[in-house]
């Protein structure tokens, strides 16, 4: 919608005042730096209580162990951590890519042809309210301990978000545009190609966003149900020898795993979202 | 170019309520005809019908050119909002006509009517560079890049500042010269500047009004400019 309502706002702008001036960056910097700072204190306090609860009630380290024990086993199982967390990031990467394009296609499928629409559409919405992590297990059993299952766990979590946040997003075009191109006699497939799905990139952004959130849930539960690797695998194995701190670096690696994706897949939508505005 | 009239003759209706009934509307071939009508008296409903865009309305008459030959691929259309694609520069905005039907851009073609509307140096930068004046203009150099006989301008330049709006009226009365171009607006005093003729459309239906015997485009400023656009201010609010 932004090219047509901001119409009236962008009336008055000189020209070149869209971009900050470049010695603007200094403040913005600091602020980083700044709210990096209170991260670092916020998540220092945690521990701390954390390390605090464990002495003072005297837990034992098969029920909580301290964030000091757990970091000093993450360090003695640096290797086997990190052997667990590739394959787990080989999953999850390539579920991401692959539910993305196979959603994004079946948007631009559905947003094209109002017989797709008609005739997949519903289907698709059953299949979303089939819980995903009801067919890990059968997933398994067809496609074995190996990484195959865990990618297509991914694949389909991410699947129906990309697909129906990107397809909204192509139904969405402004009106003007639709008109201008009519009057234009564009072509349906120039005008897709052209106009609705570069219009529909914030919506396509905000449907990575929520795939980046999935596709590491998806890998993992993949990974309990049966594997022979990767992170989930890794924390089911030491939960079930009461190696709690392993459990708990792997959990930690794990989170920041999500995170950095998360953050990653925020940027790379961030700019291209930016470019299309 | 060869000069093509436009008439509209008929009725439609929204659902059962009626927009306008026993409408005739006649462009005058080559020059300007302005509809002048408040807001929501379904001027740009006819602009719309002609232009072959969807108007949600029913409509019962007839549509034709002078040469009997359909209206289709010959009419090009410019609205109140500029319409740019905001991921595209100027050239690439002025260009997206022939992108959007799969034929190649002529480069030399965009330069010149980029700088025909005096854009020339503003040629690589992106819509949101621009004020809203120069984002009009990108929109009629677009619309000239058509290349069209007949042209309809669904109030292009209430949107703009006063000052920008009269440069604006000039610019598009010279390059738009020798085009049929019906433009709809709710402003009387730029009916009386821009129109060779002037309907006023009401409540009661559309009415053509005598217009001064200069040819538009008017001066600004001068006394039958403004005598003008008084009578069609005073029949505005008798309507």
């Amino acid at each position: 919608m932004s090219g047509a309502r901001q119409t009236d706002a962008r009336q008055e702008r000189p020209e070149g005042a869209s971009s900050p001036p470049a010695g603007a960056r200094g403040p913005v910097t600091s602020g980083v730096i700044r709210r990096m700072g209170k991260a670092a204190l916020v998540t220092a306090g945690i521990l701390a209580m954390w390390e605090g609860l464990v002495r003072a009630f005297d837990l034992p380290p098969f029920i909580l162990p301290g964030p000091v024990r757990v970091g000093a086993t993450l360090i003695e199982n640096a290797g086997l951590i990190a052997y667990h967390t590739g394959i787990t990031a080989v999953e999850v990467g390539l579920g991401l890519l692959i539910g993305a394009l196979l959603g994004a296609g079946t948007a631009i499928g559905l947003a094209l042809s109002p017989v797709a629409r008609a005739a997949i559409q519903p289907a698709l919405i059953v299949t979303q309210a089939l819980p995903v992590f009801a067919l890990a297990p059968i997933l398994t059993l067809w496609l074995g301990y190996g990484m195959a299952s865990k990618v297509l766990m991914a694949v389909l979590i991410i699947y129906f978000p990309v697909a129906s946040a990107f397809f909204d997003g192509l139904m969405r075009t402004p009106k003007g545009w639709l008109d201008l191109a009519q009057s234009m006699g564009a072509t349906p497939r120039q005008l897709m190609w052209r106009v609705r799905i570069p219009a529909a990139v914030p919506a396509l952004a905000s449907g990575l966003r929520l795939a980046a959130v999935y596709a590491p849930i998806g890998a993992v539960i993949g990974e309990w149900v049966g594997a022979a690797g990767g992170l989930g695998y890794l924390m089911l194995l030491a939960n079930g020898r009461a190696k709690t701190d392993l459990m708990f670096a792997a959990l930690i690696v794990l989170a920041a795993m999500a995170v950095l994706l998360y953050k990653a897949v925020g940027e790379v939508c961030d700019r291209i979202t930016a470019r299309m505005e | 170019m060869t000069e093509v009239g436009v008439v509209l003759e008929g009725s439609a209706r929204l659902d059962a309520t009626p927009l306008f009934s026993d409408v005739r509307l006649e462009l005058a071939p080559g020059g300007w005809t302005c509809l002048l009508g408040p807001s929501g008296c379904g001027k740009s409903t006819i602009l719309r019908l002609i232009a072959g865009l969807d108007t949600g309305a029913r409509f019962d008459g007839t549509l034709c050119a002078s040469d009997a030959s359909p209206l289709e691929g010959r009419v090009a259309y410019m609205a109140q909002e500029d319409l740019l694609l905001p991921w595209l520069d100027v050239a690439g905005n002025v260009a997206v006509g022939a992108r959007l039907r799969g034929e190649p851009i002529p480069p030399e073609r965009v330069n010149h009517v980029i700088g025909e509307v005096g854009l020339g140096p503003h040629a690589r930068k992106r819509p949101g560079q621009l004020s809203g004046g120069q984002r009009q203009r990108v929109a009629l150099a677009r619309t000239l890049m058509e290349d069209r006989p007949v042209v309809l301008l669904d109030e292009p330049f209430s949107a703009l500042d006063a000052r920008t709006r009269a440069e604006m009226q000039e610019v598009a009365a010279r390059t738009l010269a020798g085009r049929t171009a019906l433009l709809v607006t709710h402003d009387p005093a730029e009916a009386a500047r821009m129109g060779d003729r002037v309907y006023l459309m009401g409540a009661g239906g559309v009415e053509e009004i005598a217009v001064p015997p200069t040819r538009a485009i008017r001066t600004l400023g001068a006394a039958e400019t403004l005598t003008f656009g008084a009578e069609l201010m005073a029949r505005l609010r008798a309507a």
